[in-house]
This record gives structure tokens, sequence and C-alpha cells, in this order.
């Protein structure tokens, strides 16, 4: 098998991503700027033995796609802010029952309504904990097409790695942008897939964890598991009104995320080597923060980039420890301060400054070069 | 003296260490299990392929005891859910257990959509007209005039009917029965579970703690006397025309048994048809 060159836009490669990773279930309602994402899936899917359903709401589409997974099947969503905001229980659900998932949102300019077809990135902070209770998820930032394609497939193999609901955080330009894309050859590929039981049904606990994440039995094969969202024992029985119970689970569902942060990390430096100021950014703000750095630079500014690609969990150690060696960081989003909340948190509030858009436009390199030297020059 | 613990022929269908349950002395909760398991072992379903999908209240607890896979989701929320898991593996026989509120209040939007579409599965409603689980609340089955924690002067809404809704939301089976009836809802829920398609199985039954002392009947035992003297059988009426009301008679029966194709063979055709 040879590699392929293909003229993608993000929602089609995050599409193609998905059913290389192997999802065979996609349900969804429409909405932009994610609609491609369904139509494409609606066209392709049954092309491989997989199964589109247009559900009749948000709600439904993720509780669907949290049936299908029960059903042994690699599922997916794809949605906007309106939409996401109607996934949040049913994303909670998939936390608390450990359902591997994939879930995009292509954002757009909130709150409510918003600026339905142009870009925003204000669903970091909904991304982490839209749902109520405590509870950790994995949400990845792709800035390409490329890694629209790249970055799912990567989230295809999160969730069943982890056995947890992935958030693929796009943002309208990159999901509308067309240019290249590499499909690797097949065997280039690494896909992975969720553990199964080894022991017989009789002697399977279903949310016993050896390492933080269960082996997970599907419908039909013979282990009459019991799956809920009260909180469970490790043989997944409700045990609703035991402390002790709750703390073990909350703690390992969180543990297991916190804990893999490192593992879970991916950050890409640029000109970081000898920085003196970060941009921190991701998406598409990303890409006007890059092209910033190189007008920086050429005027003798000792600045980098640092991209978020995983922005759930947040790399603190990262960030700690980069705070004794740069200066100051100037971070690069599409909403008033989500991700500044982080890097502050972690490198202190005097060092970190925000150049943020509130939606429907995306940042020019010019601006972004103009807070550069702001803060370069100490003001 | 030594007791002998005698097993039951259908404590295989149950999870033994989740007993007892959690439902009250009087529920017909507990009635209703009991006919699906006799129903269950009267088909010949095999059980590693069966799948129990509830949403949240006192009848969402159903998919806790019963030893298959089973799955207590979110209020609202068994269809969809159950219309994944049936669409990712047609082998299942798929059968959502939930309440009145549950499947058509918060979940009623789902209710008509998966009946419209056919999907393949058996959806058992117990009607106890209120949300037992929370106290007695009104709900979208509470008959005009009955008293609820949240209706303390009376109700002034007018109620569905349930089996009205399903019939012309498109489901192929249809059917209402009381907790009273037990084996005619047995031989109901059979026919259901045997059916290709959307298939509907009400069951009107008594909560007394929650909405039967407030009305007048405070034990089970009062209500299912009232069902005894109440309940008429009309097979094959019309069940626009089953409407229920507060002291009037309760209309059961077998509505509706039809043929349509379901959305999960036509999906798997198109899967064929796009592949070649
Ligand atoms: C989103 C959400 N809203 C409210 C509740 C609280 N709640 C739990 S059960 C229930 C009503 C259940 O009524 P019904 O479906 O009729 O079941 P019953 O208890 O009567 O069997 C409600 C409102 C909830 N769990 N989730
Ligand atoms: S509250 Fe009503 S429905 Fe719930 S267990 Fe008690 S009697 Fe049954
Ligand atoms: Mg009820």
């Amino acid at each position: 098998m040879k590699k392929q060159i293909k003229f993608y836009s993000g929602n089609i490669a995050a599409a193609e991503g998905a059913l290389v990773a192997g999802c065979r279930f996609f349900a969804g309602y429409p909405i932009t700027p994610s609609s491609e994402i369904a139509e494409h899936m609606a066209l392709r899917l049954p092309q491989v033995g997989g199964v589109f359903i247009q559900m009749e709401d948000e709600l439904a589409s993720m509780a669907a796609i949290l049936g299908a997974s029960w059903g042994g099947a690699k599922s997916m969503t794809a949605t906007s802010g309106p939409g996401f905001s109607l996934m949040q229980e049913n994303i909670g659900l998939g936390a608390m029952t450990e359902t591997p998932c994939v879930v995009i949102n292509v954002q757009r300019a909130g709150p409510s309504t918003g600026m339905p077809t142009l870009v925003g990135q204000a669903d970091i902070m909904q991304a982490r904990w839209g749902s109520h209770g405590d509870y950790e998820i994995i949400a990845l930032s792709p800035f390409s097409p490329q890694e629209c394609f790249d970055l799912t497939i990567k989230a295809f193999n999160l969730a069943e790695e982890y056995r947890v609901p992935v958030i693929v955080l796009m943002d309208e330009s990159v999901g509308h942008m067309f240019e290249k894309v590499v499909i690797p050859p097949k065997d280039k590929i690494k896909i992975v897939e969720r553990k199964k039981p080894t022991v017989p049904p009789e002697k399977y606990m279903p949310y016993k964890a050896e390492d933080f994440v269960p082996e997970m039995a599907c419908a039909g094969e013979g282990y009459n598991v019991h799956v809920t969202g009260l909180t469970h024992d490790e043989k997944g029985y409700p045990q609703a009104t035991d402390p002790e119970v709750q703390d073990r689970l909350v703690r390992r569902l969180c543990d297991k995320i916190r804990k893999n942060e490192k593992k879970l990390r991916d950050i890409e430096e640029y000109e970081m080597d000898d920085a003196e100021v970060a941009i921190v950014s991701f998406g598409i703000s990303a890409r006007s923060s890059k092209a910033a750095v190189r007008l920086a630079r050429q005027r003798g500014y000792k600045v980098g980039l640092i991209r978020l690609k995983t922005i759930w969990p947040f790399p603190d150690e990262y960030f700690e420890k980069l705070a004794d060696e740069i200066k100051k960081f100037v971070v690069v989003e599409i909403n008033y301060g989500q991700i500044k909340l982080e890097v502050e948190r972690n490198v202190g509030r005097d060092k970190t400054f925000l150049l943020p858009k509130m939606g429907g436009e995306i940042h020019k390199p010019d601006e972004i070069y103009r807070k550069i030297k702001e803060v370069y020059n100490g003001n | 003296m030594e007791i002998e613990a005698k097993s039951h022929p259908l404590d295989r269908y149950l999870r033994a260490e989740r007993i007892p349950h959690i439902w009250c002395p009087g529920c017909g909760l507990g009635t209703v299990l009991n006919c699906f398991l006799h129903a269950l072992e009267e088909t010949n379903i095999n059980l590693k392929n069966l799948a129990v999908v509830s949403g949240i209240g006192c009848t969402g607890r159903v998919a806790g005891y019963i030893n298959v896979d089973s799955y207590h989701t979110t209020h609202g929320r068994a269809i969809p859910f159950a219309t994944g898991l049936k669409l990712a593996n047609p082998k299942l026989k798929v059968v959502v257990f939930s309440g009145d509120g549950d499947l058509f209040a918060i979940g009623g939007n789902h209710f008509i959509h998966a009946a419209r579409r056919n999907i393949d599965m058996t959806v058992i409603c117990v009607n106890n007209y209120n949300y037992g689980m929370t106290g007695g609340q009104l709900g979208p089955t509470t008959p005009l005039e009955a008293r609820t924690t949240t209706a303390p002067y009376g109700n002034i809404e007018h109620p569905f009917n349930l089996c009205h809704v399903a019939a012309a939301s498109g489901a192929v089976y249809v059917a209402r029965w009381t907790s009273l009836h037990v084996r005619r809802l047995k031989e109901s829920m059979k026919e259901a579970l045997n059916k290709k398609g959307f298939s509907f199985v009400e069951i009107i039954a008594p909560c007394p703690t929650a909405f039967g002392r407030r009305n007048k009947e405070p034990t089970g035992l009062e209500t299912l006397k009232y069902y005894k003297e109440h309940s008429v059988i009309k097979h094959g009426i019309d069940p626009a025309e089953a409407d229920i009301e507060m002291g009037g008679d309760i209309i059961v029966g077998k509505f509706v048994d039809i043929e349509k194709p379901t959305f999960d063979e036509a999906v798997h055709e198109l899967i064929k048809k796009a592949r070649k």
C-alpha cells in the first residue's frame, strides 16, 4: 500500500481519519460549522460497513454513540457549541461508565447561537467540565486539515486505551480550510483497540482496574455486565450511598487521566530554543501565531511558540518547569482568556499576557507581532 | 429447625446478590418484572443476546436486577442509547424498560422518533401516573384532577394517552394492560419480544407510596381492586378511544399489530448496496 495525497477540508479530513481509525457508527444532528462531517459520514460509512444515523437532537446523538460503543463499535458524533451543550449530560455518563467514544466540536463563536458561521475557541473550559461532577476527559486540538486527520485517529486510539470520551476541539477556520492531506499506508497507522476481559464471566469484575483502565465486555459477549451512571463498585453495581465507593471511583476516573498527563502530552515547540517570550496557542490561532513568531524573529525578538495539541489534560508540569526559563507568556486564543487561566496558574499572573478575540475572526499575524513587541519591551 | 433455601425457577434471570430490591410494598413493579421474566422463559430468546436498557426512575431500576447485559443510562435517554446499541450489534434483542416520565416527558422526543423510524426494539413502559422516584410529582400521564406533590390542587394538564402516541408515531405493536392482568401481560410481552420492529407495551401499575395515597388508594391492593372493577378489554380498537380518566374505565388490550420494514433492515440493506 502506498501513501495517498488528498485535498481535504479539515471537516472531511476528520471524517476520513475517523474511518481509518475504525469508526463504524456515527450519530449526529446537523449544525454549522460541523455538518460536513455528518454528511461525509453518511456517504462513506456504509461503504465500509458502518452505520450512519441522523438523530432527533444532540442529546440523542450522544446517547446513541454511547450505546453503540457498548454494542462493540467505535463510535463518534460531531457538533458545534449549542449541540455540544446538549451533549454534556451524556458525556458525563460516558465518563462515569468509561465508554470509549469521540466527540468532535467544530467551535463557532458563542455564547448561545452566537455567530453560527464564524470561528470561535471558547468551548475550552466546557470541554473539560461541561458535565456535572468531578471527572476528566481528553481533548485534542488540530491546527490543519492534516492534523484533523491525524488527531482524530489519535482521539479514537486514546478513547479505546483510556476508556473515556475524547473531544476533538476543532474550530470553524480549521474545519473549513482546504489543504493537502497525506494519508499514510495502512500499515503505517497505529490503531488501538479496547482491552477485552481475559477471565471467564464468573470471575469478571467490570470496573476493577489493575492499571487505572478496566477491561471492557460489550453487549452480547456473555459477561452479563451491568452498566450504570450511579456510583458503582468494581462489580458495576450501584452503591449510591457509600462515600468510600464514591471516593475510589472518582479518584480512579480522574487519576487515569491526570496521572498519565505526561504520556498524553502533545506540544509542538517552534523557535523555543533561546526564546525569552513564548506565545501559547492552539488551533487556528496557532497558525497566526507561527507567522507572528517568524515576523518577530526577523526583527531580532527572541520569541517562540508553544502549540498545544493536547489541551486536556493540561500540561501543568511542563509550564511549571518553563516558568524559570521564559520571562513572559502571551496566550493567543479566540476567547476572553480560558487557556490563559491555565497558563497563569502555572507560571504566575505577572508573567502571563492575553491577546484575545471574542470570536468571528482570527488573529492577524501583525496584531500578534505588535503584542509581542509590547510585552517584550516591558509594558 | 433448618430452613431449606430452595431455588426459584426464575433465579437465573435475576442478579441474586442485588435482591432485596428497592421497591415499596404494594408497588406494581415487582409484578411487571415477574411477568417479563416469565415471558423470557417462554420465548426462546438467547439470553446472551438480550440487552435491557433503562432510563432513570423506580422503573429504571429494572436494568439493575436482570441478569443480562443491562444499561442504566440517563433520564430520558434510554431509547437513543438502545438505538446505538442495536444498530452497532444487530444480533442483539434490545428491550427498553422505563417509566412514564422517563419515556414520555423528558424522553418523549426520542420515543416518537424511534417509533417513526421503526427501530427494532421493545419498549416496556410502567405507567404509574406520576414520578415515583422523586416523590410523586405530576407527570405526562397524570390524569386530570389527580393530586400530586406539584399539583396540590389537582392536575390541570391534559395527559398523554401513551398507546395513542405510540400508534400515531408508527409503532408496529401496541398493547396496554394493568399489573393485575399478569397472564395477558406476559402474553403481550412475548408477542412484543417476538415482533420485528418498534413494539410497545404499556402497563398501568400502582404506586401506592407516591401516587395512591394522595388519590384515595393508599395501598397497592386498593388500586388492584380498582383495576379489577374498571378494566375493559377491547382488542383492536383505535387507541385514540382509550383515554384514561380519573374514576373512569381503563381500556386495555392489544391495539396495534402490523408489519412494516424496520430501520435496521433498511440500513443494513443500504450498507450491502454501498459496499458493492
Ligand atoms: C435530567 C434529570 N432531571 C431530573 C431527574 C430526577 N428524576 C429522577 S427519576 C424522575 C422521574 C421518574 O419518573 P418515571 O419515569 O415515571 O419513573 P417512576 O419512578 O415513576 O417509575 C426524575 C424527574 C434526573 N435524574 N435527571
Ligand atoms: S415510589 Fe411508587 S413506583 Fe417507586 S417503588 Fe415506591 S411504589 Fe413503586
Ligand atoms: Mg412513573
